[in-house]
């Protein structure tokens, strides 16, 4: 199965991993590695999930979670995991 | 596994450096839809392009938002017209029933343009073609969406300078036509020498008959994304400079290859090529006289700029070439002055002349691109200008082309504004000496000598 990558980018805040994880639990996203970093200032998160089980469409989960960056104040941005691989593997 | 630098690295060149996919063109071919009956022809027309490409933008659409990269275009391209309606159309008035049926299939499949009303003739012109040719004006100037070409030479068969005369009118009375819109016909008619069938990229697509029944060409962009990458290796040597650019240039071509594949899938039409153009757009950061800027010149159009312009589109190919599995199109870096902020600073400052572009044309794609000239411009010097180009597409065996403006009304120091992806330009200067007696001579200029390869 492919996996989807999900990027937040933004200001530090309490709660944007606990509100991204709560949108995948209870939509069946398991999350398969979650990595974090400080970028000039500026919260920096990335996840590896598997949508495999989940009943919302690439579509759906894309414009769910831009929504909620909006609301949190940061970006959120859900992409398949072959923008990245093409770009970056031979 | 990806890892979140990479992901990091991918998301700021779509974000910050205007990376994105340039068009998705879908090749549609109309030869199954010849008719003698007129009515008859363009209802087959009309059927088949809404058909074939009924899904075009939605995928589109849905491919842009799951992977995250935008992708600006979806056009259609067709098999040119002039084959298409030989049979049905007796005078230029009946193809423009034709342009007017593109139009509308444009509008009913929502793309932004639809190219292939075009005619090859690049040795010699049948009654059709010359019918289309003739109808150019008034289809660009009842028409929205509709782009118009025309082949008038080859390596392989020297230049048409009938054809060639021809277009020098056919240019003036477009910009004519189309006078109260800026004369904006011009903008979507281009000239070619050795046409390519399959570049994805307007005004000059149209669906060769060298290609199947339908088909999807990709091209990509990436203007920003290389000028970026140059900025890190300011005052390093060529080497340097060169394998910057090849890798940013693999790593854009992905991108496209990917999008072009994953399209093809979804709308079951068979993948044909991604074109690696460079392709600016108006918007600042997204240049490619920037790019030359950054590799050390003052301003584009000053010497060195050849150099720099052959070295850019020598590496991209390089690195584009192993990124795709069928690269084609014209895939250079096109240098259209007036959808280049770029450009359009370096013409305002006097560095950047048409001579100089006509230069730098013999080392990338495509042509004089978007170059707005004097409205009162004679057609032989249009034409003399288009025999120029040809000449330099004819014996370097590449593909150039013309798209000037004369815009009627302004002249030199006047500006026009096209508006969207076409953008702004400042009229610029043309040489007001004469070329009328060899224009008129009339006849074809042989094929070179290093054509005769057999």
């Amino acid at each position: 199965m492919k996996k989807t990558i999900i990027t937040v980018v933004g200001k530090d805040a309490v709660g944007i991993i606990a509100k991204v994880c709560t949108y995948l639990a209870d939509n069946q996203i398991n999350v398969e590695d979650i990595s974090q970093t400080i970028i000039q200032g500026y919260f920096n998160m990335m996840m590896i999930v598997d949508a495999g089980e989940s009943s919302k469409s690439s579509v759906e989960m894309v414009n769910d979670l831009e929504k909620m960056g909006d609301e949190i104040g940061v970006k959120i941005r859900c992409q398949h995991e072959d923008i990245f691989n093409k770009m970056h593997r031979i | 596994m990806v890892n979140i630098f990479e992901v990091n690295e991918t998301n700021k060149m779509i974000e910050q450096e205007k990376l994105d996919v340039r068009t998705i063109t879908m090749g549609i071919s109309l030869l199954d839809c010849c008719d003698s009956d007129l009515d008859t022809l363009n209802k087959n027309i009309y059927d088949k392009i809404t058909r074939t490409a009924k899904d075009l933008v939605t995928v589109g659409r849905d491919i842009e938002l799951e992977y995250g990269i935008p992708i600006v275009n979806k056009r259609i391209s067709v098999t040119p017209i002039s084959l298409v309606g030989g049979c049905a159309c007796k005078s230029p008035k009946d193809f423009v029933t034709i342009a007017k049926t593109l139009d509308k299939a444009a509008k009913a499949t929502n793309v932004n343009f639809i190219g292939g009303y075009s005619a090859l003739v690049s040795k010699g012109m049948t009654k059709n073609d010359e019918d289309l040719i003739r109808s150019i004006p008034q289809a660009l100037s009842s028409t929205e969406r509709v782009c118009s070409s025309v082949n008038i030479g080859s390596t392989k068969t020297g230049i048409n300078m009938d054809a060639v005369k021809l277009m020098g009118n056919i240019v003036k009375e477009t910009a004519e036509a189309t006078k109260d819109n800026s004369s904006m016909g011009c903008a979507k008619f281009v000239v070619f020498c050795n046409a390519p069938d399959d570049n994805p990229f307007m005004a000059g697509a149209f669906h060769g008959v060298t290609e199947g029944d339908a088909v999807i060409n990709v091209g990509v962009s990436g203007p920003g994304v290389v000028k970026h990458a140059l900025e890190g290796v300011r005052g390093e040597n060529f080497e340097i400079l060169c394998e910057t650019i090849k890798k940013t240039a693999f790593k854009v071509t992905r991108a496209g290859q990917l999008v072009a594949q994953e399209a093809s899938e979804r709308l079951g039409i068979p993948f044909g090529i991604v074109d690696l153009s460079l392709a600016p757009t108006p918007s600042v950061g997204d240049s490619v006289a920037e790019i030359l800027e950054e590799m050390g010149l003052e301003s584009v159009g000053a010497p060195g700029t050849t150099a720099a312009l052959a070295l850019l589109n020598d590496q991209v190919k390089k690195g584009g070439v192993m990124a795709s599995s069928f690269v084609g199109g014209l895939s250079g870096a096109f240098l259209p002055v007036s959808e280049d902020q770029g450009m359009i600073d370096a013409v305002n400052r006097g560095s950047l002349t048409i001579e100089k572009l006509e230069a730098m044309t013999c080392v990338c794609s495509v042509g004089l691109d978007m170059i707005a000239i004097p409205g009162n411009t004679s057609a032989a010097t249009i034409s003399g200008i288009i025999a120029d180009e040809a000449a330099i597409g004819m014996i370097n065996q590449k593909t150039t082309a013309v798209r000037l403006i004369p815009v009627i009304g302004k002249d030199v120091g006047d500006n026009v504004e096209f508006g969207g992806l076409l953008g702004h330009a400042p009229i610029q200067q043309v040489n007001r000496f004469g070329c009328e007696d060899f224009i008129n001579r009339g006849g074809r200029i042989p094929a070179p000598i290093h054509s005769f390869k057999n």
